[in-house]
């Protein structure tokens, strides 16, 4: 268990960044960014960012390899059709649950 | 329209929001929990940050009692994003909203409150934006309480089951957007390729992960923006845009 003072120490430091980000803006600039390039970048981003947090952590986010796999065929094959975020996750979840399931039941 | 109408109408655009985040701070609660923090210590992080990929990139560094540097880095480049949100709904303000209004309204710049409140017709006046951001806020504690405190109850096989909760709906961010624009797909790809090598190369994987995400978003975000630069439309990307928080 992390002591409560480190805790305190990364928790601030967190926020901190967090908040910076989302205040500094809205407080000084009153300015749309113009520069072709920049706006690009922050377009691409959060993309960019969510492909490398989900690739390959999803593989060893549930309890086997291969239940983590079939868990994301179905949330890709959801996406493709477009649904809600929560049906895609709902998907996923039960796929995986389902999967886990059958395989208690044979080993 | 009353400033008691105004924050009314912001509850009520809050509250679809609000549902989602339920279950997207439900699956980080559990996530969080079973990385080794305590249950208060989750929910701290839920009501200082609010917001689901830093917590989730967060966690594991305060769980490995990484560098604070690495949480510097990592939270600045994974939020980068809200800096042209806040630059945006900056703009669509009303003159009416007080500085002290801005550094309040900041704390909820998430995805989905930006882009409801940047698809407004109006100017967005503090109570509505008070309204908008009320219900999201406390669905995404409440949420993140609720599975804190079931990791520890649920069977075993029901927490593996919510693990791929969060990266099902990442996926589910990616691929709409991916789809219409293969400049997306492949930074989207690109970005994965960056993010296995970083994880299954030897000498790679020694990189911590937080490190190896933002040099993996740095790269393909730098390398895209140069060789695939959006249209230069102004303010149509941040309304297409329904990434959430």
């Amino acid at each position: 268990m992390i002591r409560t003072d480190v805790f305190f120490l990364y928790l601030l430091v967190m926020a901190g960044v967090t908040y910076l980000i989302r205040a500094l803006p809205l407080v000084l600039c009153r300015e749309k960014i113009e520069n072709r390039f920049i706006r690009s970048f922050l377009y691409y981003i959060p993309y960019a960012v969510l492909s490398a947090m989900t690739i390959p952590a999803i593989f060893y986010s549930t309890g086997y390899l291969i239940s983590a796999l079939l868990g994301l065929a179905v949330a890709v094959i959801l996406s493709f059709m477009e649904k809600k975020l929560l049906t895609v996750a709902i998907g996923a979840c039960c796929t995986v649950f389902i999967v886990e399931c059958v395989m208690k039941f044979l080993v | 329209m009353s400033s008691k109408n105004l924050f009314l109408r912001g509850l009520k655009d809050g509250f679809p929001i609000c549902l989602g985040y339920l279950s997207v701070s439900f699956a980080f609660g559990i996530f969080a929990v079973s990385s080794g923090l305590s249950v208060w210590q989750v929910i701290m992080i839920s009501m200082a940050n609010v917001t689901s990929a830093g917590q989730l990139a967060g966690v594991p560094i305060i769980a490995a009692g990484l560098p604070l540097i690495e949480m510097v880095l990592t939270q600045f480049v994974i939020n980068l994003r809200y800096s042209l949100m806040s630059v945006s709904l900056s703009q669509k303000l009303s003159p009416r909203v007080k500085l002290l209004h801005r550094f309040v309204m900041a704390f909820c710049v998430t995805d989905e409150i930006f882009a409801v409140a940047i698809s407004q017709k109006d100017e967005v006046e503090t109570p509505y934006f008070l309204g908008l951001m009320t219900s999201p806020f406390w669905g995404w504690t409440i949420g993140t309480a609720l599975g804190a405190l079931a990791g520890d109850i649920l069977p075993e096989m029901v927490v593996s089951a919510l693990g791929i909760a969060l990266y099902s709906m990442f996926v589910a961010i990616i691929i709409p957007p991916s789809k219409k624009n293969h400049s997306v797909a492949l930074c989207c790809l690109l970005a994965m390729v960056l993010s296995s090598a970083f994880y299954y190369i030897p000498v790679l994987s020694k990189v911590s992960s937080g490190i190896a995400i933002i040099i993996c978003a740095l790269v393909s975000g730098l390398l895209f923006a140069a060789i695939a630069p959006i249209p230069d439309e102004k303010g149509q990307e941040e309304k297409k845009k329904e990434v959430p928080a």
